[in-house]
């Protein structure tokens, strides 16, 4: 019975792995991406220089607010810290298409919409992970809270399935084919396996009002979700406009009264509510930078007379808990190390999956070459594979080249950056149609590694900046992201150079010489 | 087939688990309510897990679901009970 139950596991571990691999290798990747979002979106804007955070910022923002949308119901005010060089604004637009709002970036100093080229910058890569593109927000989200689902699953069965799962950390045969690709997979899963489980879970619980509504509907029949959000992150109750008019206080004070509160950390957010009204409300939030939990805590004031009127951010513990699963997941509050070894394991959750579609793929051909057939399935999973492993790092690529590209006057440039990385991506998808596998995947590998290792030529030359410029002047940012592309590329050509000079093993019907004996067949999942 | 309809226990089956588990313990858990609710959502995710885990493992199709049922079951009855329909 026992290994009954390790078959049945091993099978679920191999098809929910399977079926959204492609899906969790590009949340995997980009979501990797995401932590360095304040970085990218810094080297796609070569026009800005690193600006220092500022006592100042929050009052240029909202004077810039007060020009841009005084008649907006709400402002919600991103300020810059350590590592983010603007100030990133959204207000409520009610004519605004879509979702009703609108967003701008502003240079903290002046209050201005940036002097830059128009760019989503590492906003892409942190929207696309959770929300995909192309898609309504709302089905992006579903798609990708499934799949973190079957991620959940393959996790857990892939832990029951491995009996040997100490001794597979220390474990790694290369050269060996099918066993090899077992013995990667196993490695990058171990390894970070805490990681894999932490980030799957807070993944799911980032979005458990949407997926799983049915304990807030039973406590709070009705729609009531305003009062819940109330007593559950202590939101302060939203005040009716009143519809006579009323300047806002300077919001300097008030932030010295919020850094009284908070010694030592800053301000990350300001949201204020019907400005100009008599009943705005001013909503100080402190930086998530701050600490691990992201449960937000804030200090509320009258618009108007400046007065107190709330400070939230109970420490109750269960939604304490979940603010550690949010800072957990979204790994602001790490330090450079801390967030270098984020990096590592999101990659190394990148390798897990990968490896796991490839040793589908592998296995099933093996299989294939004893009966002498290969079935469709096999194809279209080995085609796949090449587009998504080997295609995405290739789109990102293409994605910074048209950062560096396109006409800055060009109208609707930061959509078209991101239909360049589609395409990139999609021309990827159609390529192994006209190459033999191994040559897809190199030649797929081969532009990655050009495209990634030729951004830094590139960026030299479009920006009139080189690497030794940047490091000269002390700009480490724009310096270390030059040399991490090329790292990325010196990555992908080391694959490619894998893939290029690879011999495929003998097949094992063969029974060639000097072939290790097979491992049991409960160890390999099925 | 059986695949098919263990595949259905575990995702159809499982969900209604631990939605009826997430409905029962926001009502039932002896905190305050939004507590609760956030408490019991956030541990919905380990059960609907568990419920797939068990639609695979059990020894055949008819328990997968049996299982499935008596839990759902259990569970919509402690709902209907905290809902205020005590005896």
């Amino acid at each position: 019975m026992k290994d009954g139950f390790r078959q049945s596991m091993a099978w679920l571990h191999t098809w929910t792995g399977l079926l959204v691999g492609w899906v969790l290798f590009a949340v995997f990747l980009t979501g990797t991406a995401a932590y360095l979002r304040p970085e990218i979106s810094y080297w796609m804007r070569p026009e800005l220089a690193l600006s220092r955070p500022g006592p100042h910022n929050a009052a240029v923002a909202v004077a810039a607010m007060q020009e841009i949308a005084p008649a907006s119901p709400a402002w919600f005010i991103t300020l810059p810290d350590a590592r983010e060089t603007t100030t990133r604004v959204f207000w409520r637009d009610p004519a605004a298409r879509g979702r009703g709002f609108r967003s701008e970036v502003l240079d903290p100093d002046t209050g201005r919409p940036v002097a830059a080229r128009d760019t989503l910058g590492g906003e892409f890569f942190y929207r696309f992970h959770f929300q995909l593109h192309y898609v309504s927000v709302l089905w992006g989200r579903w798609i990708v809270s499934i799949c973190t689902m079957f991620m959940l699953v393959a996790i857990v069965s892939g832990v029951i399935t491995h009996r040997r799962i100490f001794a597979d950390f220390f474990t790694f045969r290369p050269g060996k084919g099918q066993r090899s690709w077992l013995d990667g997979h196993n490695v990058c899963a171990v390894l970070a396996l805490p990681y894999h489980l932490m980030i799957t879970y807070t993944g799911l619980v980032l979005f458990m009002m949407m997926v799983m509504p049915w304990g807030v509907g039973t406590a709070y029949p009705g729609d009531q979700r305003a009062a819940f959000n109330a007593e559950a992150f202590g939101n302060p109750p939203q005040r009716q406009r009143t519809g006579s008019a009323a300047p806002l206080v300077p919001i300097a004070p008030l932030v010295q009264e919020a850094q009284r509160h908070w010694p030592g950390s800053a301000i990350g957010r300001i949201v204020v509510a019907n400005p100009g009204d008599s009943s705005a409300t001013i909503q100080l939030v402190r930086a998530d930078s701050a600490r691990i939990s992201n449960n937000a805590q804030s200090l509320t004031f009258d618009g108007a007379t400046g007065a107190l009127l709330h400070a939230s951010g109970t420490d109750r513990p269960a939604a304490e808990l979940r603010g550690v699963m949010y800072g957990l997941h979204i790994g602001r509050f790490a330090g450079p190390l801390l967030r270098a070894l984020f990096l590592l394991s999101g990659l190394a959750g990148t390798v897990m999956v990968a490896t796991g579609c490839i040793l589908w793929a592998v296995k099933q051909r093996q299989q294939a070459a004893r009966q002498g057939r290969i079935g469709f399935g096999t194809r279209l999973v080995e085609h796949l594979n090449i587009a998504a492993i080997a295609g995405l790092p290739f789109a990102m690529a293409a994605f910074f080249w048209a950062n560096r590209l396109l006409p800055s006057g060009m109208a609707e440039r930061a959509a078209w950056e991101v239909h360049v990385f589609f395409i990139a991506w999609g021309l990827c998808l159609l390529h192994p149609l006209f190459r033999p596998g191994r040559r897809a995947w190199a030649e797929q590998l081969a532009a990655g590694a050009a495209g990634f290792l030729l951004l830094p030529a590139l960026s030299a030359v479009s920006t009139g900046r080189h690497l030794l410029a940047t490091l000269e002047d002390g700009d480490m940012v724009r310096a270390g992201f030059d040399l991490g592309l090329l790292a990325c590329g010196v990555m992908l050509a080391g694959l490619c150079w894998k893939v290029a000079r690879h011999r495929p093993a003998p097949a094992p019907s063969g029974r060639t010489a000097g072939q290790a004996p097979a491992r049991p067949v409960a160890d390999l999942p099925q | 087939m059986g695949i098919a309809l263990r595949v259905l226990a575990g995702a159809g089956g499982g969900y209604a688990v631990a939605a009826l588990f997430t409905a029962a313990l926001s009502l039932g858990l002896p905190m305050p309510r939004a507590e609760a609710v956030l408490t019991a959502t956030m541990a919905s995710f380990a059960v609907y897990a568990a419920a797939i885990v068990w639609a695979f493992a059990a020894p055949g199709v008819l328990r997968a679901w049996a299982g499935l049922a008596a839990v759902a079951a259990a569970l919509a009855l402690v709902l209907f009970l905290l809902q205020g329909h005590l005896p």
